[in-house]
């Protein structure tokens, strides 16, 4: 657990960038510290570490407070993630990530093992330990990052936007890897990041903050969505906060079969088909072809979003965004089960509002 | 110039091309050995700490525009001839490169290796011997090896003051009119200056992380 009682911080130049917060991080859970530039949330992370050191007020990890350790010890068991990872150019993947247990005083050997440990639990092939960071990928990197954070298992880990300099694909990866990560290992996460999906995304809790370091709000992800405590978080959250909403709702939406074809066949397009390969994925849709014709891969329209029965947010957006306007469904293997229409998902929304499962 | 460089008796004897050769690598290894352990902790320091800076960049001009050759003349004058003040002349000479890289090379290195040394618990002394310095290295030798170079061209004048070295040649063949001898002379330094470069390179190549080397051509794949 983290607490900040009453923390000011005051840079010598007079700007206040963290103003009175208080604010407790739970045991166990992923809190996301999210605002504009300016606003104080990488300040308040680094001042959990001592790499920056608050003008008044106390910080409390675990009970203990953080200005009576010396801040080198104090790090070594606290886990530090930063943006584009900082790895260190001149040392190979492996070395990097047995960093804090050598400095620690494990011998070379157990470290080693333990960081080779590591690469596996962050999803990365053990031969990459041989390489040096200039030959990995954004997204490898940082994974070594987060596997050098993790070496040492410290209980608390600190994530300074790890994953904004990756691109978007790569970073939804991440995403969900530290998602699964954290529900092995359990951990007191803060991460920083000045992207408000990201944060409803991975955050058990938020903490908006504003300008001048103040902050705005804290509460549950679903919470900001639906009762944002002020003008400013409800901005912040975004327009299309209704829409994000369903990213929180689970409920049946109802899936009607699919007109499907594979790639080659002989086929008399009546209306929208959906075109498959032979593990019944979909690759695309076929329309507006008189006549019968052969299903080749030039005439396909590529689809939309696939709805694999997360949330009503996906039902909905695979909807939208499919050219048919239907949604089109998948298993875990990915192979098509059906399709949904955005009608379907309106009304199931209705059904969770009046149930009383929409918070208010 | 031919005749007199191949000539046998030219090659022996205690005023012979070795004993010269060795007597200008010599001057030169003993210089870069002081130069660095003068410039290299300077330069780390204040590239570490940010403070300073102005003033190594000054001091480094400031001594570069040095003339080495008055500079000799007047430690001559003040502490007599010998190898003495050949060596200040020629540490000073050696020192601004090699501070100037050093402390080029730590500023250079990437702020966010820096700051995650300093996160994940090193010391500040960790954060320079264990990341800054060995990211700096490639800088560090590029002000080295510069350094090297100067300081076997201009080690020639040390025969000026009457000490050894190849500047002997140059100078007696000066006094002599023997032009074969000084072109021999100044041959040699550059030979002798491209054998040290070499020989540097080879350190470096050893001693510098693969991981550092331009891209593609770095470690196992």
């Amino acid at each position: 657990m983290i607490e900040f009682r009453a923390v000011t911080k005051r840079f010598e130049d007079g700007t206040i960038a963290v103003d009175e917060l208080d604010l407790t991080v739970e045991a166990g859970t992923i809190t996301v510290f999210v605002g504009p530039s300016g606003c104080g949330k990488t300040t308040s992370l680094r001042m959990v570490n001592r790499m920056i050191d608050p003008t008044s007020g106390t910080i409390l990890v675990d009970g203990r407070d953080v200005l009576t350790v010396d801040p080198p010890t104090l790090r070594r068991g606290i886990g530090y993630v930063i943006q584009q990872a900082g790895l260190f150019p001149h040392r190979t993947v492996l070395d990097n990530v047995a960093t804090v247990p050598l400095l620690s005083g494990w011998d070379k050997r157990r470290a080693r093992t333990r960081a080779a440990e590591l690469l596996e639990i962050v999803g990365l092939d053990p031969a990459f330990g041989k390489r040096y960071p200039a030959q990995l990928s954004g997204g490898q990197q940082q994974r070594v990052g987060v596997a050098r954070a993790l070496a040492a298992d410290p209980p608390v880990l600190l994530m300074d936007e790890p994953f904004s300099a990756v691109d978007p694909v790569v970073r939804e990866d991440l995403q969900n890897e530290l998602l699964r990560l954290q529900a092995e290992l359990d951990k007191t996460i803060v991460f920083v990041t000045h992207d408000i999906d990201e944060a409803l995304k991975l955050g058990e809790r938020v903490a908006v903050f504003r300008k001048g370091g103040h902050l705005a709000q804290y509460a549950k992800p679903q919470e900001l969505l639906s009762a944002p405590a002020n003008d400013f978080v409800a901005s912040f959250v975004g327009r299309d906060r209704g829409y994000r909403t369903l990213t929180f709702l689970h409920a049946d939406v109802p899936v009607h079969p699919v007109a499907t074809a594979k790639l080659g066949e002989r086929i008399t397009v009546a209306d929208w088909t959906l075109v498959v390969d032979e593990q019944n994925r979909p690759k695309g849709w076929l329309s507006g072809v008189d006549g019968e014709v052969e299903v080749g891969e030039d005439d396909l329209v590529s689809g939309g979003s696939l709805y694999d029965g997360s949330s009503l947010r996906g039902a909905l957006d695979a909807a939208l965004s499919s050219p048919s306007a239907l949604g089109v469904v998948v298993d875990d293997a990915g192979a098509v089960t059906g399709v949904v229409k955005a009608d379907d998902v309106i009304q199931a929304l209705a059904k969770a509002r009046a149930a009383g499962e929409v918070p208010k | 110039m031919g005749a007199w460089l191949f000539d046998p008796a030219h090659w022996s004897g205690p005023t012979g091309i070795p004993v010269r050769l060795l007597e200008h690598l010599g001057y030169t290894l003993l210089t870069l050995l002081i130069a660095a352990v003068i410039a290299i902790p300077l330069g780390a320091f204040v590239g570490h700490t940010g403070r300073g800076g102005f003033a190594i960049v000054g001091l480094s001009n400031a001594l570069r525009a040095l003339p080495t050759t008055a500079v000799l003349i007047l430690v001559v004058l003040w502490a007599g001839l010998g190898d003495f003040p050949v060596y200040v002349a020629l540490v000073l000479l050696a020192v601004p490169p090699i501070m100037a890289g050093t402390y080029a090379g730590v500023r250079a290195v990437d702020p966010m290796a820096v700051d995650a040394a300093r996160g994940v618990g090193m010391r500040e002394s960790g954060v320079l011997l264990n990341v800054e310095i060995p990211n700096a290295l490639p800088l560090i030798y590029g002000g080295f090896r510069g350094a090297a170079l100067q300081v076997v061209a201009t080690a020639t004048i040390a025969a000026y003051t009457g000490a050894g070295g190849l500047g002997r040649f140059v100078f007696d063949g000066l006094a002599l009119q023997e032009f074969g001898q000084m072109l021999a002379g100044a041959v040699l330094v550059a030979l002798l200056a491209v054998l040290v470069d070499l020989g540097f390179a080879g350190l470096q190549r050893l001693t510098v992380s693969p991981g550092l080397r331009p891209a593609g051509t770095g470690g196992k794949r």
